[in-house]
């Protein structure tokens, strides 16, 4: 990656942690939204989607609910795209490692949301008799700092996520010792294992919800024999 | 006293559309979105008579600035009947009664409409396209453009529905749509799931040189997996389990000699 490709990849990673809460939650920040762009950024948009997907299966389980704690997809996932476009060309090992840095940067990037939003209390309480008093300066002050520490946040955490993850990614390309089949089975399996627990959790208590799949699994299975 | 709908001036409106896009910009532990729901009504008590240094203008902006917890995008409707309220010129302790009532039902029908139906369907529609073979752009912009459809249609409708019912605005969250909405995007969400996960599989996992039978593989250990995972519901959260297993695979395939 050259630096000014270095350079965009932090931007990027700054816009999309942005849209996760702060503005304008238009779900740029979403695995196959961000994995793609950065792929598109390192050169290939085709392998970041790839890495997207498989991230988005994981990321399908997680409901970004107010004041629970939940993985910041956004700049970890551009990263992940990143890293995996920019690899030697066709290279699973670069996949894997991008996946798991994906996974692990999501769970570092919702830490320091919960940083941030501690932040964000304490400079509250300390405004708290200017907002009292209704003072439009300070409160529209509170907001628009806010957002700009998440602007902060999504940048600072997608230069360290890539100044981290470049070796790592480096040493999985060249030593990969399993071959291309068993990984992209391996990757298949962990992926959609979680996506079909996510909707299985998210939808059986729909009422007609487990009639349904049953069903759709008949008729898919029929579709697949008929073609 | 909410009578005959007073007209919103577009500049107002468009100002408060824009700034309910950033109402979590300062998301804290303590006023949750107090402060963005005071930054969403400001345009709207400017009107207020005496104007922004008018003392009900600071007196209404102090009041809605307060602690707030509502979903993002039902946010709208509570800036608009709040502002609605204060323009009005409703009693403060009934705007903060009503302020106080709004918190639950807004967070709850926005958490079942939009973060457990809309955006799990979104999502598994883009997965979907992804499997079928769409490029890049298609996946993406499909995905944007189907969500967003729904969050700003969500965001405008509240706004609107919010600034015409002012304190009586209880009535329309009864509408169809947030009424039966999460179980009927639910069930398609489900009959979706089942039939785009062995696709996605596919995608994934690629034919390799067994097709059928390396499909039929998969999916049996996937599905076994995923058995495992909503039994662990609650006590480990399946994207951490792939996290783990992920990277015991990656140690294996790179260290082993």
């Amino acid at each position: 990656m050259t630096p000014s490709d270095t350079a965009v990849v932090v931007l990027a990673g700054a816009v999309v942690g942005f849209d996760t809460v702060s503005f304008p939650q238009a779900m740029l920040s979403r695995p196959i939204v961000a994995a793609t762009l950065g792929g598109a950024i390192a050169g290939s948009a085709m392998l970041g989607l790839l890495c997207g997907a498989i991230l988005e299966c994981f990321a399908l389980e997680t409901l970004p609910v107010g004041a629970s704690r939940y993985p910041e997809w956004g700049s970890a996932s551009l990263v992940g795209g990143a890293l995996y476009a920019d690899a030697p060309s066709g290279s699973l090992g670069a996949l894997v490692m991008s996946v798991i840095i994906g996974l692990s940067g999501a769970w570092l990037g919702g830490w320091s949301m919960v940083r941030l939003r501690t932040l964000n209390a304490q400079r509250a309480r300390r405004n708290h008799d200017a907002v009292a008093r209704g003072d439009p300066r300070v409160i529209r002050g509170l907001q628009l700092s806010g957002m700009a520490a998440d602007l902060l946040r999504g940048a600072a955490l997608t230069a360290v996520l890539l100044a981290l993850s470049l070796p790592l990614r480096d040493i999985a390309a060249r030593g990969w010792g399993q071959s291309p089949d068993s990984t992209r089975l391996t990757l298949g399996i962990a992926a959609v294992a979680v996506a079909a627990s996510a909707v299985w959790k998210h939808f059986a208590s729909v009422p007609n919800a487990r009639i349904i799949m049953l069903a759709a699994l008949v008729a898919g299975g029929a579709l697949y024999f008929l073609r | 006293m909410t009578t005959a709908t007073p007209p919103l001036p577009l500049r107002t409106h468009v100002a408060m559309f824009f700034r309910l896009l950033a109402i979590q910009g300062s998301w804290n532990y303590e006023t949750l979105i107090g402060t963005g729901t005071g930054f969403c009504v400001e345009p709207a008590l400017r009107l207020l008579p005496g104007g922004p240094d008018g003392e009900a203008y600071r007196a209404a902006l102090a009041r809605q600035s307060q602690y707030f917890n509502a979903h993002p995008y039902m946010a709208a409707v509570a800036v608009g009947a709040l502002a609605r309220a204060e323009l009005d010129g409703e009693a403060p302790k009934q705007i903060e009664r009503y302020r106080r009532a709004l918190c639950s039902p807004l967070g709850s029908l926005g958490d079942r409409l939009v973060w457990a139906a809309w955006l799990p369907f979104c999502s598994l529609v883009a997965l979907g396209l992804f499997a079928l073979g769409a490029g890049p752009l298609l996946v993406v912009a499909g995905f944007l453009v189907l969500y967003n459809v729904g969050h700003l249609w969500l965001v405008i409708w509240g706004l609107r529905v919010g600034w015409r019912g002012g304190l009586r605005v209880a009535p329309s969250l009864g509408t169809p749509i947030l009424r039966n909405g999460p179980q009927v995007i639910g069930r398609a969400s489900a009959a979706l799931g089942v039939l785009a996960l062995p696709v996605i599989f596919d995608g994934i996992a690629g034919s390799g040189p067994s097709g059928i039978a390396r499909l039929a593989f998969g999916m049996l250990v996937a599905a076994a997996a995923a058995v495992v995972l909503v039994r662990l519901q609650g006590r480990l959260e399946g994207w951490k389990a792939g996290l783990i297993a992920l990277t015991l695979v990656a140690l294996y395939s790179t260290l082993r000699p």
